[in-house]
């Protein structure tokens, strides 16, 4: 296998449920690593880090790299302390949706604004995987989670509109189906000089699935294949603002709770 | 080179001179000159200087520097302190040198920015969840804020985690004549090495710190792990094997760690006053006064405070003296004084001052002859 090298082949397999989006990711990541070899990329001037939590696994204990499994919500700022003192490195922090905008809401939107340069990719599963699928504040409205029985009534967050407004200077969302585009939007980050950011939608079948079947699709690969039914790729990065997706306010109204499934995907701003 | 300046200023030119080049922190009286000298003084060493968003992110950044190789550190007050010590907890586990300086202020909570209280004692010994030691000094004088800076610098490098350094608001704003040694030894960080990032598989002992981007593929993690840094969350032998390192590092070196002054300390002392911080400044001029008055009495300064130095209070070394009563004044309800309690087979009494005001010398005179 080409992404061997990139491995600690003695950890694996992986802990991932079946079902699980967030292997997909991983070797998302890998692929960018070594398609952007001839851009200077190398895996052992790389630093992963990440939180708590089932997307904090994808580097560690995986990657064949320096990897940093840190405090829950806190990546970003062990991140911007490597990336200052060593700036020849090139800093990922990888780590999910209630770590980045949850706890960890108050390091992403500075470090956003600091424009500093990391790459911050979200497994966004919109709910807490690992604890037992407690609702997240990326949970769309309406689904069912452990703690929100008769359906979540609060609106999420959009993530990238989120750090669009801190200042990030690339803004990315795919899914794991999109894998292509994904593969895509990885590497264009890891080029980007400045703080750069990718949503990334990973199905948790176990805990997100389970519960709604209905709206998140039946089986695992319902849950893929439901990602390429619901997403919308933006025709220009300005829908960022004027399209009502999963995971938004929808506009003018602004606090009303949007039910509909629609993934805006695509790159929001290229600066 | 001898210089009249704040406490706080000379804890920065200390960090300088031990090589720390990063420096994360956010703002809280009474420490916040610390980082506004290291924002003047890191750019010129070529040093990195930050101001994060809260205290958490603060020590996050910290740890971070420190696995990218550079000598590190924070500093803060009792309610920034309480956010770090989510970090402080990761620092242990992951055995991470850098320095964290505490300028206590009095509380609980916000209490009085301004006003001075050794009221963090506890909160850094037991602060963190789970089981360690660590190491705090305490410093007195403004030219120690410098020297004992650099040794907490000295001591994170050889036994790996962080070293506080607590200071009083009283030290921290203290401005007086400091020397500011260029004699004083500085440990380096150690280097590249071949050996397990996280203790010795021999003997457990503690192993040169590494840094990301040497070519290592380093697995560092805050959940229990075994040598190499490989996540073990399931073995009892692991956990027993981490944890006892965390402690016994720093346990079975108490003699090379553990620093103390003794003053009027000899066969006749009856009465001992153990003092620590600004208080013992009060101490030594109380017992300076008492022996004057042919009141027997001595003190001993505590430079360490964690690990706590057992060994001088141990019976073996007590038990001939003739020291039948033992003082210990703080400016808080009563921390170090249990640690004495434990081990000094002698009359243990208190004097506990909590209302932001430093304890003095004639209020110690007036304890040492009442009692």
């Amino acid at each position: 296998m080409i992404l061997d090298k990139y491995l600690r082949s003695e950890v694996f397999p992986t802990p991932f449920c079946q079902g699980c989006g967030h292997g997909i990711l991983m070797q998302a990541i890998l692929r960018a690593v070594d398609e952007s070899a001839s851009d200077g990329i190398d895996i052992d001037k790389m630093a992963f880090v990440s939180g708590i939590g089932c997307a904090a696994w994808i580097p560690s204990p995986h990657f064949a790299a320096d990897t940093l499994h840190t405090t829950h919500g806190r990546p970003i700022a062990f991140a911007t302390g490597i990336k200052l003192v060593n700036p020849s490195l090139k800093v990922v922090v990888v780590s999910g949706d209630g770590d980045l905008s949850a706890i960890g809401g108050n390091h992403l939107i500075h470090s956003a604004r600091r424009n500093l340069e990391l790459t911050v990719i979200c497994a966004n599963n919109s709910i807490y995987g690992m604890t037992g699928g407690q609702v997240a504040p990326t949970t769309p409205c309406g689904i069912k989670t452990a703690t929100t029985q008769q359906g979540s009534t609060e609106p999420p967050f959009d993530l990238c509109r989120l750090v669009w407004g801190a200042g990030a200077t690339y803004i990315a969302r795919s899914t794991v189906y999109h894998i292509r585009e994904l593969i895509k939007y990885l590497k264009n980050a890891f080029l980007h000089q400045g703080f750069s950011f990718i949503d990334v939608i990973s199905p948790c079948y176990t805990h997100f699935g389970r519960r709604n079947p209905q709206r998140a699709g039946a089986t695992p690969s319902e849950m893929v294949l439901n990602l390429k039914n619901i997403a919308i790729h933006a025709k220009s990065p300005q829908e960022l603002f004027t399209f009502p997706s999963v995971g938004t306010l929808s506009p003018p109204s602004g606090r009303t709770c949007n039910q509909k499934d629609r993934i805006l995907i695509g790159e929001f701003t290229t600066i | 080179m001898k210089k009249f300046l704040q406490g706080n200023e000379a804890c920065a030119l200390g960090a300088i001179y031990a090589g720390c080049r990063f420096y994360a922190g956010y703002p809280i009286t009474p420490s916040s000159e610390i980082m506004e000298r290291m924002a003047v003084e890191l750019p010129k060493v070529d040093g990195v200087f930050i101001q994060m968003e809260d205290e958490i992110a603060s020590m996050g950044a910290v740890v971070g520097a420190a696995w990218a190789g550079a000598k590190a550190m924070t500093a803060t007050s009792g309610p920034g302190l309480t956010l770090m010590l989510e970090n402080i907890g990761y620092a242990i586990m992951t055995e991470t040198p850098c320095v964290v300086v505490d300028i206590q202020r009095a509380g609980p909570s916000t209490g009085q920015a301004t006003k001075p209280a050794s009221g963090d004692i506890m909160q850094v010994r037991w602060g963190a969840s789970g089981d360690y030691e660590i190491i705090a000094l305490s410093p007195w004088s403004v030219t120690e804020m410098y020297e004992m800076t650099i040794q907490a610098f000295n001591l994170s490098e050889t036994y790996r985690l962080p070293v506080f350094l607590m200071a009083d608001e009283a030290v921290g704003h203290l401005r007086e004549s400091a020397i500011l040694s260029k004699d004083i030894s500085v440990i380096p960080r150690s280097g590249k090495t071949d050996l397990p990032p996280f203790g010795n598989p021999q003997d457990n002992s503690v192993t040169p710190m590494p840094a990301f981007g040497q070519g290592r593929k380093l697995s560092v993690t805050g959940s229990t792990h075994d040598h190499w840094g490989y996540r073990k969350t399931q073995s009892p032998e692991v956990q027993a094997k981490s944890v006892s390192r965390f402690c016994n590092k720093i346990l079975q070196h108490l003699g090379k760690i553990c620093s103390y002054e003794k003053y009027f300390v000899s066969e006749d002392t009856e009465i001992l006053v153990i003092a620590y911080g600004f208080t013992a400044r009060s101490a030594l001029k109380a017992v300076e006064v008492a022996r004057q008055k042919s009141i027997k009495a001595g003190l001993i300064r505590l430079k360490t405070l964690w690990p706590f130095p057992y060994m001088l209070f141990h019976p073996e070394c007590f038990g001939t003296s003739n020291i039948s009563k033992i003082i210990v004044p703080e400016m808080n309800q009563g921390q170090i004084i249990r640690e004495v309690q434990r081990v000094a087979d002698r009359d243990v009494f208190s004097y506990n001052k909590s209302d932001g005001t430093v304890i003095t010398a004639l209020e110690i005179i007036e304890k040492i002859e009442q009692i």
